[in-house]
């Protein structure tokens, strides 16, 4: 009874409420990767929730594990991801609207009846016995005791992995590699192309970002000589992304001038 | 506390990242989805190799997460190429096979 009495105080408990506080949190965070709109949010969110899966492996004996998935999901992995979002930059399948129609209630449907049916699975589910616990066989440590089995029990399937890992490298390499169709355009030819265009609106260069006296930034678009804002001086990403301001708001009729008088 | 909450756990991030590899459009969220289903099935791996008491549940998930890396680099790559000839990342852009 006390022997219990210890290891309920000592062992159990602390993994319990590392438990209840951070599986709910990966549940939330998981959850929120499909309802944010942005895909570095979704990003942010999914390193978090591999960084608390982390802490499940480490907390039930797969110290090895752990780390790795630190160094290999959060740390390559999530990385890459970012890097690839950042090459693809913002378009327009970020929003959250449906395009196939119903397709999100049936989803939804279908992720409460599969979810509910495992959970009843695992709750009528008898393993058998209780948890054993890995501290024989993480006797001789865990980094030992995986690299035992890795190399006599798992050898095969460890060089094939290995192979795997080769050939996705080269498949990587042979994917984004990039053959140029056309030849690419000399300082020449494009200034001939510039000149000998349609208009000879742009051939001294497109026009800067508007400059206005309240607002000198990137995102308000110049004004013509004839008065009309001029789209072209505003970055395309940034008026794909609908950040690109009205300049009528910065118009000296619209401000108001009228100092107040300080009472 | 009982080891099999674990189970509860990954079947529940199993069942959201599903449901986000059909609902989202973007290629990016939808392969991250991917990678949260991979990582629930490695949580069970190693939930389970702690209640036989033996490790090869944990070399199996160390597999997984090679795979899982490989998976990654390529469908990545795919995307970017995607990108470079289509100008989207979305997933319903890319349906030459269904016209």
């Amino acid at each position: 009874m006390l022997q219990l009495a210890l290891e309920v105080g000592q062992t159990a408990k602390p993994e319990a409420v590392m438990f209840w506080i951070l599986g709910p949190l990966a549940v939330v965070a998981s959850l929120a990767i499909l309802l944010v709109k942005k895909a570095v949010h979704s990003a942010i969110l999914m390193a978090f929730v591999m960084i608390i899966l982390a802490v499940f492996y480490i907390a039930q004996d797969a110290a090895f594990l752990g780390i790795v998935q630190i160094v290999v999901y959060t740390g390559a992995v999530m990385m890459l991801f970012l890097f690839i979002l950042m090459l693809v930059g913002v378009d327009s399948s970020d929003s959250l609207t449906e395009t196939i129609r119903g397709l999100r209630p049936i989803a939804i449907t279908a992720a409460i009846g599969f979810g509910g049916l495992m959970i009843s699975l695992l709750g009528h589910a008898t393993l058998g016995r209780q948890a054993l616990g890995l501290s024989a066989a993480n006797a001789d440590g865990n980094v030992q005791a995986l690299a035992q089995l890795l190399f006599s029990t798992y050898v095969w399937p460890f060089e094939v992995v290995s192979a795997l890992l080769i050939t996705a490298a080269l498949g990587a390499m042979v994917l984004a590699h990039h053959q140029r169709t056309i030849i690419r355009p000399t300082q020449r030819q494009l200034s001939i192309n510039r000149f000998r265009g349609e208009s000879l609106g742009t051939a001294a260069g497109l026009p800067g970002p508007g400059v206005y006296a309240r607002h000198n930034a990137v995102d308000v678009p110049a004004l013509l000589p004839d008065g009309t804002p001029s789209a072209e001086s505003v970055n395309a990403t940034l008026s794909a992304r609908g950040d690109m301001l009205d300049y009528k708001k910065f118009d000296l009729s619209e401000i108001n001038t009228k100092v107040e008088e300080e009472k | 506390m009982d080891a099999s909450n674990y189970l509860y756990v990954s079947a529940l991030l199993f069942t959201i990242g599903a449901v986000g590899v059909v609902v989202r459009r973007n290629a990016i969220v939808v392969f991250m989805c991917i990678e949260l289903m991979l990582n629930a099935a490695n949580l069970s791996f190693v939930t389970f190799s702690r209640i036989n008491g033996d490790l090869d549940g944990q070399v199996m998930a160390f597999f997984t997460m090679v795979v899982a890396a490989c998976e990654v680099v390529v469908g990545l790559a795919i995307i970017v190429t995607i990108y470079r000839s289509r100008r989207s990342a979305s997933v319903d852009d890319a349906s030459l096979l269904k016209r």
